[in-house]
């Protein structure tokens, strides 16, 4: 099944950045798109959720699919009484399958919370929140060889009716957590 | 001292009508600094006493102003998609301002004015209280429904995008929410009061709480002891209520140098 299709997109802000680029993402698959910095990886994520303007070609999402993105640089508040498990309970993500380095963390609020603590507690809200397509943009900024290994666990454990879509500039990363990589060449 | 105004049966809809804003306000302020709009509180305060000054000239009635003008900039807030607090400041100099204005160049602009800033929480009427307590019940009643679509968008901003599902459904109700609240409060505790209210429960409650829920408590909970203290001080020293309720509020801001709860 697929579950997005992307069709000669050319897409950007005020202009193009990045195109033509054409993939098509099924269910099971977690394709990793690679590249250098500035290359346009992240507006490709963008066209597909809407905050970059497809300026030609075509985005399809499958119908009804749930769609969970995880930003480049999260959304965190300075000072914010709002423990890691209520954050959880947002995406519906269940708490008991979230990775061990973070079980005994999700009573604190997210302040309290390590950079790379919380960049594994907002990807696995997305991982484990019941989305058809997840978005991951650098999913491994900020984490440890540990957590790089926990993140890695959990996309492997991707289920057959889902797809990911991972971008990340860390080579290695995604060779070892992605069914298929593309390379984003600079338009 | 004289604290016997506060058991007259003639007071209690002042003190009622104070005690739900009390409530209400910091549950409202919870949600504006998780969104990191606090300032918009000040800003809608000062935009409301704008439109109720801009009544005298109107020849409409003063609640209806004062609300439509609070909408006005809700709506050009909207409209912009600008995130933060730069428009809320802009709204706050624009409405005092204009307030001040309208204020010079009408008959009973001086005393209007004086009121909004200054609150006129004793002489609050029936009708007030009604809205206020209207306000209230749909907020706590609401909160279910609101705070997890609020938390959603603050922290996965570009979930109601890519699912193509409408946000304006839960934006538009919690700003009809506060700006009602606070147009009412305006008009009762003055401008600066009602933005005390939204703004220093939610600051001491996010410094002390480490829940969602736990901040949901605290905050109204600091607004009504402020509150019911600044009123019984305001009293028994013939003070005017909007100043007193400011300062116990203040007053509460050490907390936040405590440890966090449990």
């Amino acid at each position: 099944m697929i579950l997005l299709s992307l069709e000669t997109v050319y897409a950007g802000y005020d202009r193009a950045v990045v195109g033509p680029v054409s993939l098509e993402v099924h269910a099971g698959e977690v394709v990793g798109l690679s590249g250098a910095n500035g290359t346009g990886k992240s507006t490709i994520l963008g066209a597909v959720t809407g905050t970059a303007r497809v300026f030609s070609g075509r985005v399809v999402v499958a119908s009804g699919a749930r769609i969970a993105h995880h930003r480049q640089r999260p959304e965190r508040p300075a000072e914010i009484p709002l423990r890691g498990r209520e954050l959880l309970a947002i995406t519906a993500a269940d708490p008991s399958e979230c990775p061990p380095a973070l079980q005994d963390r999700l009573a604190l609020p997210l302040d309290e919370l390590s950079g790379g603590q919380y960049q594994l507690l907002l990807a696995y809200a997305c991982l484990g929140s019941p989305a058809d397509l997840v978005l991951l943009d650098e999913p491994s900024n900020n984490l440890d060889p540990d957590s790089v290994g926990a993140m890695a666990t959990l996309l492997h454990a991707t289920p057959a009716t889902r797809g990911v879509v991972v971008v990340s500039h860390e080579a290695a990363f995604l060779k070892a957590c992605c069914t298929r990589i593309i390379d984003v060449n600079p338009k | 001292m004289n604290l016997e105004l506060a058991f007259d049966p003639l007071f209690r809809v002042p003190l009622l009508l104070g005690l739900t804003l009390a409530v209400v306000l910091p549950v409202l302020g919870v949600f504006s600094r998780m969104r990191d709009e606090w300032l918009g509180a000040l800003g809608y305060t000062h935009v409301a006493a704008a439109g109720a000054l801009a009544s005298g000239f109107l020849h409409w009635p003063v609640l209806i102003c004062a609300l439509g003008a609070a909408a006005v900039a809700a709506l050009l807030k909207g409209a912009v998609r600008r995130p933060g607090n730069d428009l809320y400041a802009a709204m706050t100099i624009a409405g005092w301002a204009i307030a001040l204005l309208l204020a010079a160049n009408s008959d009973h602009g001086e005393v209007l004015g004086e009121t909004l800033l200054r609150g006129q929480l004793y002489f609050a009427t029936a009708p007030q209280l009604w809205l206020a307590l209207g306000m209230a019940i749909a907020t706590l009643a609401g909160l279910r429904w609101l705070s997890p679509r609020l938390l959603r968008q603050r922290f996965f901003p570009d979930h109601y995008r890519a699912n193509r599902e409408p946000a304006w459904p839960h934006e538009a109700v919690f700003a009809v929410l506060l700006i009602g609240t606070l147009v009412i409060a305006t008009s009762a505790v003055g401008a600066m009061a009602a933005f005390a209210l939204i703004f220093v429960p939610p600051w001491v409650a996010f410094g002390v709480c480490r829940s969602w829920r736990q901040a949901l408590v605290f905050a109204p909970l600091c607004g009504a002891v402020a509150y019911l203290a600044a009123l019984a001080g305001a009293l028994a020293f013939d003070q005017p209520a909007g100043p007193a309720i400011v300062v116990a509020l203040l007053a509460l801001l050490p907390l936040r140098l405590l440890p966090r709860m449990r």
